[in-house]
């Protein structure tokens, strides 16, 4: 048997709605397996890990909670992707825009002002912003590849907080525990409903979401961004300059991974500590591939890798898998992502091998 | 042993997995498949090579482990760019992800486990040479390997026919492909050929480098790998050279800090990271010397005409 390919003579409307069904289907399917393997009882397993978290009001707040930076960070991916531009540290400036947003609680922590809060998410989003322009200006200006110097980036950033909360910006209150003060009142994004502990940075992550939907689908910009990303040379011969995507779109999603970081800090965690993000960074690109790179998909599948990471916790508690069980989730979604797109570009068949049906025409 | 040769040999050992893990990726990327998993594959080949040695007592079956799920691992890369096209840089991401997550979960039983060591093997005569000896000859098997790899792949691309009709499906799969040459069968073997070096570095790391298991212990050594082959320009013996000088960054960084100078650790060790960038914009910022070395097929898929 041998899998043929066959190039559908337009892309499939119904496989494009379809892909990332199939793609959670056949994970869902991989994991009880894997379970099994593990021992546990299947079923059991993908209920504690795929439905007890949605089955109380405080688990959905962490949904939320979780699902916003994933989302934020995801959709500025998103335009990055689409325009070709392969940004693959959002990690890392989520990192910068947590510590450069965390700026005045930590260091002028005694001031006070209803100014605190909105100075913080712009200097999340310039930090951010302003860590992703290094691999823009490389890749725009020196030719070198973004993929490699957004990642080592990455590994920078995260040593770089590791310093700041060791060395000049630990506690000096905190019985040496490598982290920062508190943040004090003014500095904390609040909550959006009575009912518990979502903060604002879901709000942002939706309005975020909508606004570049409405970019990607109505204006000149989105245009641009579709055009530059299938074929450079289309988008030359308009006018388009993919060096000023490079910039634009690596600044944009900087920025809004910064306002994930700085929401985050300044939401969930409220100080700094050696280790603020479990990965987040990583798994919006997860995110922004099983929303097919699509604004509006994009929050459903940040919603879906959230419960991930609640899954995997429940998960632990309840029947004692471990919490690595969370990564290789993710991990399987992504791949099985990847293999259902081909759905949509092509009809797939199965051939039986030339040779194999040679031999049974000689035997006759 | 004087201080010299401890710290050369320091270099040697932690430059060994990058050496490994770039040669394996420089003939996938010279077959024209950009293949950004090199971290996951490495990853999963510590793991099990770890595990295979705690559970066999030998760390020779480590090592044959380490290679097999390297390979295994690149195989699910290969299935999914070769024969469903997907995206090569997306899928590399998953498999690095993928990578992380399954050596988490598997090595979690075996942390903090005590490990067994590789031991050295002198060659005769050889090893007895002052200096050089103990430098060169008094190594783990690994390292031996890990020369003649790079000596063997030198061989293969540019002295055989083998090697010739691989760098054509790397530079153009269209023409390769109408003279007969079976670009995605090529493509599969080199691509596993590299998850397999990629498993032997990641074996290094858990039997040699640190003997134990520790989480996320490649460290992104996976992805200068990948910084190697363009710094090597897709030629093998730069691949060493690159290899001994990112190990001698990250020794150095490591000295400075027992030594304690004044600069913050963290600082020291995002040396090599820091380094890797600097690397890149040196080979890269002139454009048509870029165009020149890469394969000019790298990470275009193909698809055969019926």
């Amino acid at each position: 048997m041998r899998i043929e390919l066959e190039k559908r003579p337009k892309v499939s409307a119904l496989y494009s709605i379809l892909s990332p069904f199939i793609a959670f289907a056949l994970t869902i399917v991989f994991g009880g397996i894997m379970f099994a393997l593990l021992g546990k009882n299947p079923v059991a397993a993908l209920y504690s890990f795929f439905v007890e978290p949605l089955s109380e009001v405080w688990s959905l707040h962490e949904l939320a909670i979780k699902a916003a930076p994933l989302i934020l960070i995801g959709v500025g991916l998103s335009v990055c992707f689409r325009s070709n531009n392969w940004n693959i540290g959002a990690e890392g400036q989520f990192i910068m825009g947590a510590i450069a947003g965390s700026i005045f609680p930590v260091v002028f922590y005694e001031w006070q002002s209803p100014l605190m809060l909105p100075l913080m998410l712009l200097l999340g989003m310039v930090g951010g912003a302003l860590f992703a322009a290094i691999p823009a200006f490389l890749k725009a200006h020196m030719n070198t590849n973004e993929i490699l110097t957004s990642l080592m980036l990455v590994y920078v950033a995260q040593l770089f907080l590791d310093w700041l909360v060791r060395g000049p910006w630990r506690n000096p209150q905190g019985m040496n525990f490598p982290e920062t003060r508190s943040f004090g009142v003014d500095a904390i994004l609040p909550e959006m409903l009575a009912s518990g502990r979502t903060h604002w940075g879901f709000a942002f992550a939706i309005l975020a979401a909508l606004a570049v939907w409405f970019m990607m689908r109505y204006t000149l910009r989105g245009f641009e961004i579709t055009v530059l990303g299938q074929s450079e040379r289309a988008g030359r011969f308009a006018g388009f300059s993919s060096r000023k995507m490079i910039w634009f779109s690596m600044l944009f999603s900087g920025a809004l991974a910064g306002l994930a970081g700085i929401s985050e800090v300044s939401g969930a965690i409220q100080q700094l500590r050696p280790v603020i993000s479990p990965g987040y960074g990583f798994t919006a690109i997860i995110v922004a591939f099983l929303g097919r790179l699509n604004p509006l998909g994009i929050i459903a599948a940040g919603l879906v890798l959230a419960l991930t990471y609640l899954g995997g916790e429940a998960a632990q508690l309840s029947i004692g898998v471990s919490d690595k069980v969370t990564r290789v989730f993710q991990g399987l979604l992504l791949f099985f992502v990847l293999s259902c797109d081909t759905l949509i570009h092509y009809r797939i068949r199965l051939v039986r091998e030339r040779f194999a049906a040679l031999k049974t025409d000689e035997a006759h | 042993m004087g201080i010299v040769e401890a710290i050369l040999l320091s270099v040697i050992t932690a430059a060994t997995p990058l050496v490994l893990a770039a040669a394996g990726e420089l003939v996938a990327e010279r077959s024209g498949v950009l293949n950004l998993g090199v971290e996951g594959m490495m990853i999963m080949g510590a793991v099990c090579a770890f595990a295979a040695t705690q559970l066999s007592g030998s760390p020779y079956v480590g090592v044959l482990a380490g290679v097999g799920a390297g390979a295994l691992f690149s195989l699910l890369f290969g299935f999914l760019t070769l024969t469903l096209v997907a995206n090569q840089v997306a899928t590399g991401l998953a498999l690095t992800l993928l990578g992380l997550g399954v050596s988490g979960m598997l090595g979690e039983s075996f942390l903090g486990m005590q490990g067994i060591k590789l031991q050295p093997i002198a060659v005769p005569l050889l090893s007895r040479v002052p200096f050089i000896g103990p430098l060169l000859f008094r190594q783990d098997a690994i390292f031996y390997l890990s020369i003649a790899i790079v000596a063997g792949i030198h061989w293969f691309l540019f002295r055989t026919r083998s090697g010739l009709k691989l760098r054509a499906v790397g530079d153009s799969h269209g023409s390769a492909h109408a003279l007969g040459v079976d670009v995605i069968r090529t493509r599969y073997l080199a691509v596993l050929f590299g998850g397999a070096c990629a498993g032997l570095a990641g074996a290094q790391l858990s039997l040699v480098y640190t003997p134990q298991w520790v989480e996320n212990m490649s460290a992104g050594r996976g992805w200068i790998a990948l910084a190697l082959v363009v710094f090597a320009s897709w030629r093998p013996w730069r691949v060493v050279a690159g290899g001994y000088l990112f190990g001698a960054v990250s020794i150095s960084q490591l000295h400075a800090q027992a030594f304690g100078i004044g600069i913050p650790s963290q600082f020291l060790s995002s040396l090599p990271y820091v380094a890797t960038i600097v690397v890149l914009i040196l080979i890269s910022h002139n454009r048509r010397m870029t165009l020149i070395n890469t394969p000019a097929s790298l990470g275009k898929p193909f698809v055969p005409d019926r």
